[in-house]
């Protein structure tokens, strides 16, 4: 029976639900003993000139093993992040003369440990001359002030190869035209940016960081010390989650290495959320005009796209994305006339990258707006429409007439995908539900949002490697060029393996993210990872057969063609006689290295159906229901599947509801918190309902397509429509929000409180002595002094609940509780809960079972969490559970997996003790 | 992130912390579950040279009925407010409120004390506290006085309360068989509340509509004189200052203050009712 297509849980999970992942920080290998702790001053302006640095009181404060700033930063050169931006645009490791965005790194402070190192920041005295922020786009596109004034300009690149055509709409009976903004996101993984560098005796750079890709990290890094990628190692710990913004290496990165080479030490750097809801590169962030033009019958006869792009103070790949924004702007409809432009301009705001769909939930956004407003303006049903329209399945592959040259859809049932949502919707109940409440006029009024899309996957490199290996004790090595941070590649990847070898997923490990044992690979971005990395695994496992069978085809004298592989055993078809593939490799070393071209990017497609309340009162929007087609040809795993559209509908719906990064007009951030920055929890989600559909590609063997940015592409356009249908039968009021400016405090540093604080707690059943400064955090006593790590941090607000354990047996978020406050006291972590992986708490198994996890990093609170929610209510209903985690933020779940796993724990085992 | 160094004291006994609390002054602070005071410390907004750890006194963790009032200390979590048979039988809308206070890790830590000491406009319990019109008792060296929560604040972050007094007990009024609701308009669950609105027997709280906890006066005074909810509520911002920020302007707030303060009138008069 194949296992392809199955419901396999997965094998990463049992070490995540016990001890915990090891992400970067939490790594105790003996190349960084010894470290340094570094920290960055940041930029508190969004745009000034740098007029003096002291760094003496901060060279002076315990601890302090240096302090550096652009001037000392021989042999870093500054570099262009994106290629083709504007040649004068360069960003510096560290700012020279002018600091650009706020959290711009300024100065670099080296400690022997992270509290001294924030006490010496702060004395880290900077001068600056303030100069005006730009932070809209039609302010930089005016160019009153330009950021780089060798430039001369704040365009950063334009993609303007179509011209607009004056008489491109004279044919329409109807024309509509419309600004709209695709907000700032930020992509906000609950791992913040870390890495740590270590440099050989041999002269050799071990950097551990926190990426999607080691192999582009390697060569980035390499690039920008100015050394050979032979000379630098990479190792991805586990990854706590990336969504676009860890794609390949940080500048950070590199400065890390250097500083570990300037003082001949290891150094770790992990960021804080402040820090990184600043720091870390932005997603979306377009300004859009759309106009579209047809006949009163539906037919829409011209499209254009118009999309100012915000690259952020420093062009990195955000300025590339509007290229994506552009070939897909027609989306799945067959128009005559399509043309668009975009420019990508430099503001005073943190630079921009990919983010979960990049360039292609904008393109969806645009379009089906544009959709919706043709659709009002003729008086016809949106989705009657978007039928009228859509590329029709005969015409596959198709060539359309986006930007850039356009697309080649592969295949797509676009139709029969809007159809199929609309059925499970219950489409036309819906619409007399929403007109009844129109008729009472009720308060809590009904929007139905309708969407349809096409992306694409796979693109840009189409290359993936893989090596397999079967070893003389029976067990398997798969080697992948990818990076997974949540996909559960170690499973997928096992059972693809699995499939050709015949060999349990148990004995088959699958290792990537190191470069010295995975020299060649891509990495883990645009939904590629499957049809590339997966498929170059299902390739190689193939050929080990074949050659396996080759070299078994002497021994048992038999021809290959009579040979077939079962069970990891190579057999003479029809007898009993043959010889396992361990056997074989233990005469000879059995091993393929492949790789997989796919040669051309796939277009996955799918439809969306959003049902929103919106109380007319009030203001307030909740989504009631979410029903997705989401087509990426055939699945091999559907639970692993099933959480990338979860997780992606419920960043989805919070573009539209929810997320904003969001500055004054002088560019402070407003935003710079999870307090400030509009995460949902579990309770602000509903559960969604997922309906199947598979078209499979001709592009590889097992045909299928990428799954990864399916949500967040369908699903913003499908709610933002349904909060305008839920009342466009109103007359629209709009107010504006003009946010006041934020101040912010600094306090010098206070070392005289040397007094330290004996506690006593007893952590896990042990108990645990130590005499430690009163503001030593809870969480960092249980990680750096009792050394567990399964607790994490992600924020610095008390907003993740990443940090949670029990004290006394209740939840509490430990980064907010100090450890003398602990004294006496006792502690339980997921450690506490599950010693052994085997073994796992009725909580973790559920977690498993229903795959409530993807990164992990969010798990070991939620676990704790959850424990303690069915300590006070052993049998919560669904609203109770998703009330009762409102305290933990999970980046990847959509916590529909989650709130499964709580409702199968309480009924598992009543209540959990 | 992390504080900046302070010195560290948890004395045995509600007086050694007063007694702290008078040495030391301004430079001291009280920590009591700490989850308005370390968040801000963690943000370096704040750096108190002394802190002072209340939290484990159990001297302030205590809900009883005394005459006409329910006597709570100051030291109670709001996760035991939350879940009281006495309070639940006795002024139900104490726990109803809350339970809307941030997240159960929160609750399990956060004090009533602490909340009603940080004076943060944007606190639930302080205008549950004061529609219900209830005390403060405050101890100082100079021994303790009660003060009537409509004199208790002052202005944003800031009451009556001196450096060295600390809350030792909050006093509600029983108010078993009123009409009561709470209305809190958030957009994540585990948010501060936009506006909030606590109703009972016919006085009303507003949350975040001004520097203190307010209570809408012209609303009171409109239902005192029979007007009908609709009427009553249709003043509630009036004589409020709300704040303009990125969830909302001061006219969203204003807005919402009338519909709330409707809505909780409504349930509350359902709630009189059955
Ligand atoms: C994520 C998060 C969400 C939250 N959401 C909400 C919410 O929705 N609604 C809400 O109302 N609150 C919310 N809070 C605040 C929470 O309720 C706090 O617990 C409460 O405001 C302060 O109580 P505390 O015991 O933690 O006080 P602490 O933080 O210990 O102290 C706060 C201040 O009060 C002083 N103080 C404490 N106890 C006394 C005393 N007995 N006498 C005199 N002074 C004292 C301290 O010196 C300090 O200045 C939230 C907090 C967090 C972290
Ligand atoms: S680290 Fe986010 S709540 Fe503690
Ligand atoms: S944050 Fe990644 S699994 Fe929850």
């Amino acid at each position: 029976m194949s296992i392809m297509g199955t419901r396999v849980v997965r094998k990463e999970d049992p070490v995540f639900l016990s001890r915990g992942a090891t992400y970067t920080d939490d790594l105790t290998d003996e190349r960084l003993t010894g470290a340094l702790h570094l920290t960055l001053v940041r930029s508190p302006l969004a745009h000034g000139r740098i007029t003096g640095i002291d760094v003496e009181a901060a060279k002076a404060a315990p601890g302090v093993v240096g302090v550096f700033t652009a001037a000392d930063l021989e042999g870093l050169s500054p570099t262009l992040m994106f290629p083709a931006a504007n040649r004068a645009m360069v960003r510096p490791f560290l700012a020279t003369d002018r600091v650009r965005f706020v959290g711009e790194p300024v100065a670099a402070v080296l400690t022997e440990h992270p509290y001294q190192g924030q006490d010496a920041a702060e004395l880290v005295e900077v001068d600056y001359d303030p100069l005006p922020a730009v932070i809209g786009l039609k302010d930089s596109l005016e160019g009153g002030t330009v950021l780089f004034e060798e430039a001369g300009t704040n365009l950063a690149l334009a993609f303007d190869d179509q011209q607009f055509d004056d008489h491109f709409f004279d044919d329409c009976e109807v024309v509509v035209t419309r600004e709209i903004v695709n907000q700032r996101l930020a992509a906000a993984p609950l791992e913040t940016r870390a890495a740590s560098a270590a440099w050989g005796e041999d002269g050799r750079l071990t950097l551990f960081a926190s990426s999607q890709n080691a192999q582009m990290a390697r060569d980035e890094v390499a690039g920008w010390l100015g050394i050979e990628a032979s000379q630098v190692h990479v190792i991805l710990p586990d990854v706590g989650g990336g969504f676009g913004a860890k794609i390949g290496g940080d500048p950070t990165f590199a400065l890390v290495a250097w500083l570990a080479k300037q003082v001949g030490r290891p150094v770790r750097w992990s960021e804080s959320r402040s820090e990184n809801m600043t720091g870390m590169l932005q997603g979306r962030a377009q300004l859009q005009t759309v106009t579209i033009g047809g006949r009163r019958d539906g037919t829409v006869l011209a499209y254009r796209l118009d999309v100012l792009a915000d690259a952020g103070a420093y062009p990195a790949i955000g300025t590339f994305l509007p290229f994506f924004t552009r070939q897909m702007a027609p989306g799945v409809y067959d128009i005559p006339k399509v043309e668009s432009r975009a420019r990508a301009l430099v503001t005073t705001t943190t630079p921009t990258g990919a983010y979960r769909g990049a360039g292609r939930p904008e393109a969806t956004a645009a379009i089906e707006r544009a959709m919706d407003l043709f659709s009002a303006e003729i008086g016809m049903d949106p989705a009657e429409v978007r039928k009228l329209n859509v590329v029709p399945p005969d015409k596959f592959p198709f060539t359309t007439k986006g930007g850039g040259g356009g697309a080649v859809y592969d295949t797509g049932e676009y139709a029969k995908a809007i159809d199929r949502v609309l059925e499970a919707a219950g489409y036309a109940d819906l619409r007399a539900e929403q007109a009844a409440r129109r008729e009472r006029g009720d308060v809590l009024q009904l929007g139905i949002g309708v969407s349809s899309y096409v992306e694409i996957t796979g693109g840009g490199e189409f290359r993936e490697d893989a090596a397999v290996e079967v070893h003389a004790d029976g067990t398997v090595t798969v080697l992948t060029g990818t990076s997974p941070h949540g996909q559960g590649h170690a499973t997928a990847w096992a059972m693809l393996a699995s499939e050709h070898l015949g060999i349990p997923i148990e004995k088959i490990t699958v290792k990537h993210g190191d470069t010295d044992l995975i020299p060649r690979g891509v990495g883990t971005m645009g939904s590629r990872s499957l049809q590339t990395g997966g498929v170059a695994v299902y390739q190689a496992a193939g050929q080990l057969v074949e050659l396996a069978k080759q070299r078994a085809a002497d021994l048992l004298e038999a021809s290959v063609e009579d040979l077939e592989v079962v069970e990891g055993r190579v057999t003479v078809k029809g007898t009993g006689s043959g010889i396992d593939l361990a056997e074989l490799a233990a005469k000879e070393q059995l091993r393929i290295d492949t790789a997989f071209d796919s040669g051309a990017a796939s277009f996955p497609f799918g439809a969306h159906v959003a049902v929103v309340e919106v109380d007319v009162e009030s203001g307030k929007a909740v989504v009631d229901r979410i029903i997705t087609v989401d087509d990426a040809g055939p699945v091999l795993n559907p639970l692993l599947a099933e959480g990338q559209r979860h997780g992606g509908i419920a960043q989805g719906i919070s573009q539209a509801l929810l997320e904003e990064v969001a500055y004054d007009v002088d560019g402070n951030p407003l935003t710079a918190t999870f307090a400030d920055y509009g995460f949902p929890s579990a309770a602000e989600l509903p559960s969604f309902t997922l309906v199947d559909m598979e078209t499979p590609t001709p592009l590889n063997p097992i045909g299928a397509k990428g799954i990864g940015e399916a949500g967040t592409i369908g699903a913003t356009p499908a709610v933002q429509s349904a909060v305008v249908d839920a009342v466009s039968h109103l007359a629209s009021a709009t107010s504006t929000c003009r946010p006041p400016r934020y101040g912010c405090g600094r306090h010098p540093g206070r070392w005289e409180h040397e007094m330290s604080e004996k506690v006593s707690i007893t952590v896990n059943g042990r108990p645990t002595t130590a005499e430690v400064e009163p503001r030593l955090l809870l969480v960092h006593y249980l990680r750096d002094v009792v050394g567990l790590k399964a607790t994490n941090i992600g924020c610095d607000t008390t907003s993740c609940g990443a940090c949670t354990v029990l004290l006394d047996g209740q939840s509490v978020k430990s980064c907010t509780v100090l450890a003398v406050q602990a004294d006496q006291q006792s502690v339980t972590t997921m450690e506490g809960l599950s010693p052994d992986p085997e073994q796992l708490h009725p909580v973790a198994a559920a977690f498993r079972a229903e795959h409530g996890l993807q990164c992990g990093f969010c798990t070991p609170g939620m676990v704790m969490a959850t424990v303690s929610l069915l300590e006070e209510n052993p049998h919560p209903t669904e609203r109770e559970v998703r009330d009762g985690l409102e305290g933990n933020l999970c980046r990847c779940t959509g916590y529909h997996n989650i709130v499964r796993a709580v409702l199968t724990a309480a009924e598992s085992s009543g209540s959990a003790s | 992130m992390i504080p900046v160094g302070f010195d560290y004291a948890r004395p045995d006994t509600v007086d050694g912390a007063v007694a702290l609390l008078a040495e030391h002054g301004e430079d001291a602070t009280l920590l009591a579950g700490g989850h308005s005071l370390l968040p801000v410390m963690k943000l370096r907004l704040g750096a108190p040279e002394l802190v002072i750890d209340v939290g484990k006194l159990t001297e302030l963790q205590y809900i009883r009925v005394d005459g006409d009032e329910v006597a709570i200390g100051a030291g109670t979590r709001h996760h035991t407010v939350a879940t009281s048979d006495v309070l639940t039988t006795e002024c139900p809308l104490m726990p109803a409120v809350a339970r809307t206070v941030g997240d159960p890790q929160v609750r399990h830590r956060g004090t009533l004390g602490g909340s009603l000491a940080h004076a943060d406009p944007a606190s639930d319990l302080p205008a549950a506290v004061l529609a219900l019109g209830g005390t403060v008792v405050l101890r100082s060296p100079r021994g303790e006085r009660q003060v009537p929560i409509t004199g208790f604040y002052t202005g944003v972050f800031s009451s009556v309360k001196e450096p060295d007094e600390l809350i030792v007990e909050v006093r509600v009024p029983r108010t078993a068989r009123a009409g009561w609701a709470y209305e809190k308009f958030v957009r994540r669950a585990n948010d501060w509340a936009i506006v909030g609105v606590a109703v009972v027997d016919g006085r009303v709280g507003l949350v975040n509509m001004g520097p203190t906890p307010l209570r809408a006066s012209q609303t009171e005074a409109a239902l005192a004189d029979g007007a009908s909810i609709e009427d009553a509520a249709a003043l509630a911002d009036q004589r409020t200052e709300p704040p303009t920020d990125l969830a909302g302007t001061a006219e969203y707030r204003r807005h919402l203050a009338r519909v709330l303060t409707r809505r909780a009138l409504e349930r509350a008069a359902a709630v009189a009712d059955g």
